[in-house]
């Protein structure tokens, strides 16, 4: 499994994110390399397609199905929007571990 | 940091509003708190907390307080933050709150904002009480332990500072122009 982890410094809540990342795969029992990037720059953010901090790729593919529709790419901060509808700087619990759960099915099918 | 300390007077600004009206201090000369709060429309720690922004203003309007939010985002770096995007919210979200565009971001230099949000409380005399964050948990309402905004609210009502005068305020940096 291939986890990219891509963070703009100004955003405050990439080191919680990337903590809740590496406790969600633990308590799933994955253990994969999280290749962690920085994005600093706006050219950077084009290059990377890079929509906001903190953004967590699982096998090339975001963790939230609707980034997919997202096509600005700029240094910005991400607005995760929770089960319950409520808007988070950080990615859910629950949407990190569907992620997970469909990269493995992908692998083993 | 911002450049106001506690005890320093609020900086005036005449800016326009989401209501379509023009607002300084002046406007508001008849509150006991005045809480100014800089903010935007896509920062998700502003979202967060931005229920909360609004339940502070219907909780706390009886007793003469008003919260006055100004968005200073760059909106090259964050087209969400146009006036336009800003009166959209504005509608959406009922803010019971002026919402003022700082659109030269001299007012946000100012008062040396860096956050959204980042929140200045100033009392009766219009002197500052408090500065920083709204609360301590932007995630989850319920498990907020301190109230610092309320607080500094009650405080200042009551004519003294709050026990937190200030908190490191949490949030995106505001989109400066280059």
């Amino acid at each position: 499994m291939h986890i990219e982890f891509l963070y703009w410094e100004e955003c405050p809540s990439h080191e919680e994110a990337l903590a809740r990342l590496r406790e969600v795969l633990a308590e799933e029992g994955v253990k994969a390399e999280i290749e962690v990037r920085r994005i600093d720059t706006e050219e950077q953010a084009q290059a990377e397609r890079f929509i906001g901090s903190p953004t967590i790729r699982i096998n090339g593919v975001d963790i939230d199905p609707a980034a997919e529709r997202q096509t600005f790419y700029s240094l910005t901060c991400r607005a995760y929007t929770r089960d319950d509808g409520r808007i988070s700087p950080l990615p859910p619990v629950e949407m990190i571990r569907r992620a997970i759960h469909a990269a493995l099915a992908q692998e083993r099918a | 940091m911002a450049n106001l300390r506690i005890g320093d007077r609020a900086i005036d600004f005449r800016l326009p509003a989401t209501d379509g009206r023009t607002y300084s201090l002046a406007d508001f000369q008849d509150k006991k708190v005045l809480v100014v709060i800089f903010s935007c429309n896509t920062c998700p720690y502003v979202r967060a907390w931005e229920d909360r922004m609004i339940a502070i203003q219907r909780d706390y309007a009886d007793k003469g307080v008003q919260l006055v939010v100004i968005n200073a985002n760059d909106v090259r770096k964050q087209p969400g933050d146009s006036f336009e995007a800003m009166v959209q919210r504005a509608r959406e979200k009922g803010f019971n709150f002026p919402y003022l565009r700082d659109e030269t971001q001299e007012v946000a230099r100012a008062y040396g904002a860096e956050r959204t949000p980042e929140v200045f409380v100033f009392d009766a005399a219009r002197r500052l009480v408090y500065h920083g964050k709204i609360d301590d948990n932007y995630e989850d309402e319920a498990q907020v332990k301190n109230h610092y905004l309320r607080r500094a609210i009650d405080a200042a009502l009551e004519g003294r500072l709050p026990e937190v005068l200030e908190t490191l305020p949490q949030g995106c940096t505001i989109k400066w122009k280059d």
